[in-house]
């Protein structure tokens, strides 16, 4: 059994250099075999042979970044989790009841957001005087 | 032994291994969708179309490497480079069987037995969303960047119901490290149900496994969740721009985060390396006799004068499978043997689950997919967590 960190994680690092190893073979190898022909209509963006028109840099739905946003305060929650679950077995019922009450915290959170309509993506365009 | 060295040698089977079973894993899924579809599936490079893994490497490696002038090319690059990187690390801390003693030297058969096991695949799975979202941003393209936008929102709706599944099963076991959650495994109630975690009382896990399962379904793109890639509205989504080696290290890195995300659910849910029944009622037999009878079948069809085209691989193959049955007998073998079987057999089926579902269902749409994460998944995974808790703090001692 290794016992100091630096024995305990050797092997991920290993594992890390073999899998950019790898990487690095497959996307350099195909970048020196591959034979090379440029033409015009071949550097433009492929969109189903239609000529592309604007940039690809638009404007894109609020509702992504919102998710992320989401994502992030109840990713927190759920890490709060694990070491609750690891001792859990040593504090039982005062456990339960101390996450009990933090989740229904959050849950409330859920709610607010779930009538919100923030996780709702076939809402409907509200007419402008509603707004 | 060193310690060094022989962490060098199991990296380097480990990841022999994963390669291998990277490349085989498309055969398989070509071959189980086809017959799903009622056709044959590639039979043309090799027999039954198993050197076709190889054929396509070669193809693939040869192709033109195009980096169009329109895009960031260093992301570009780096994309390809990060999905693969990461996908091929997390097998890093997966448990393929218990501590062993082979040729005198006493080691685990698993790379790294962090603390932190669990949390580790969880951070690595959430950087991986990287890759892909770079991918599809770098590439300069519409559809690549709408790709990219829904596959990170996808994958980390799902990412929040899976961390609420794997707490449930950890509340049973109260341990990070994934060879402890193995072992905590072990043995059986009444002597015939095995106390892996989808069946371990007080309160069996089987829709935490669920709910994991449909969650890794996300996480790694797949139908009926494939819309970051959903061919008729995206092109082909966040990898349109990508050809040759680089376009096909994404589907690399898919299929390595499908064998991660199988190789969880049998440690969390299925007893890792445990066996289905104890080995007193002779589980250890169970390898030898599949692989005979794997055996007999092909004999026998390699034989039989209606397959002319199989008449020298099926018979030689059935003999390989003999001899294997063999090797499964050996007593200096077998406790090294025996569980990697075992593993290997859980999270095989789970694969197989994956491309069945692939070969069944249709896609979701856009809404519906968050929907469900968001508004099903969710409660589910917190109510199960709840339950499990409040069983566990009840009848625990």
């Amino acid at each position: 059994m290794p016992e100091s960190y630096v024995e305990l994680y050797f092997p991920v690092f290993l594992q890390v250099l073999i899998a950019m190893a790898v990487a690095g073979g497959m996307i350099g190898g195909s970048y020196l075999l591959g034979r090379k022909v440029k033409n015009r209509i071949k550097d433009t963006p492929y969109e189903c042979g239609i000529t592309p028109t604007g940039s690809a840099r638009g404007r894109f739905s609020v509702k992504f970044y919102l998710v992320a946003m989401l994502f992030i305060l109840f990713d927190i929650e759920a890490v709060f989790l694990y070491p609750w679950a690891v001792v859990y077995r040593e504090l039982k019922l005062f456990a339960f009841v101390e996450m009990f009450i933090f989740i229904v915290l959050i849950l409330c959170g859920f709610f607010y957001i779930w009538k919100k309509g923030a996780l709702d993506w076939s809402q409907q365009e509200r007419p402008p005087e509603e707004r | 032994m060193n310690f060094f060295l022989l962490s060098l040698l199991k990296a380097a089977v480990v990841a022999g291994a994963l390669l291998f079973t990277l490349a085989y894993l498309q055969w398989v899924e070509r071959k189980v969708i086809a017959h799903i579809q009622i056709r044959m599936g590639p039979s043309r490079v090799g027999p039954h179309g198993l050197l076709q893994p190889v054929a396509d490497i070669i193809k693939l490696l040869t192709k033109e490497d195009l980096i169009p002038p329109y895009v960031n090319k260093f992301f570009y690059m780096f994309a390809p480079f990060l999905a693969i990187t990461l996908a091929l690390t997390s097998i890093a801390v997966i448990p393929f069987g218990p501590e062993i003693e082979i040729f005198g030297v006493r080691t685990r058969m698993q790379l790294a037995d962090l603390n932190i096991g669990v949390l580790f695949i969880l951070g690595i799975s959430s950087v991986g969303v990287y890759g892909i979202v770079l991918a599809g941003w770098s590439s300069n393209n519409k559809y690549a960047l709408l790709g990219g936008l829904r596959s990170s929102a996808q994958m980390i709706s799902y990412e929040l119901p899976m961390a609420l599944a794997i707490v449930a099963p950890l509340l049973l076991a109260n341990t990070l490290s994934l060879g402890e959650l193995v072992e905590k495994q072990g043995g059986a109630f009444l002597g015939v149900v095995p106390r892996w975690h989808v069946f371990q009382m007080p309160f069996p896990q089987v829709v935490s496994l669920i709910v994991f399962l449909i969650a890794g379904f996300a996480e790694t793109n797949r139908i009926p969740f494939d819309l970051p890639e959903a061919e008729n509205e995206l092109v082909a989504g966040f990898h349109t721009e990508y050809s040759s080696m680089k376009f096909a290290s994404f589907f690399m890195a898919e299929y390595a985060n499908m064998i991660t995300i199988c190789s969880m659910a049998t440690v969390l849910f299925l007893g890792g390396w445990q066996p289905l029944w104890p080995a007193a009622l002779g589980s250890s037999y169970v390898p030898s006799l599949l692989f005979a009878g794997a055996a007999a079948v092909m004999i026998y069809h390699g034989l039989h004068p209606a397959r002319p085209k199989d008449r020298y691989t099926l018979p030689a193959a059935g003999v390989v499978f003999l001899l294997i049955a063999g090797v499964f007998l050996l007593p200096p073998l077998r406790p090294f043997l025996i569980p990697v079987f075992w593993f290997a057999s859980k999270t095989g089926f789970l694969l197989f689950v994956f491309i069945w579902v692939r070969g069944t269902l249709p896609r979701f749409r856009y809404d519906q997919l968050m929907r469900f994460a968001w508004g099903f998944l969710f409660p589910v995974a917190m109510l199960n967590l709840l339950a499990t808790a409040l069983v566990v703090a009840l009848v625990s001692r």
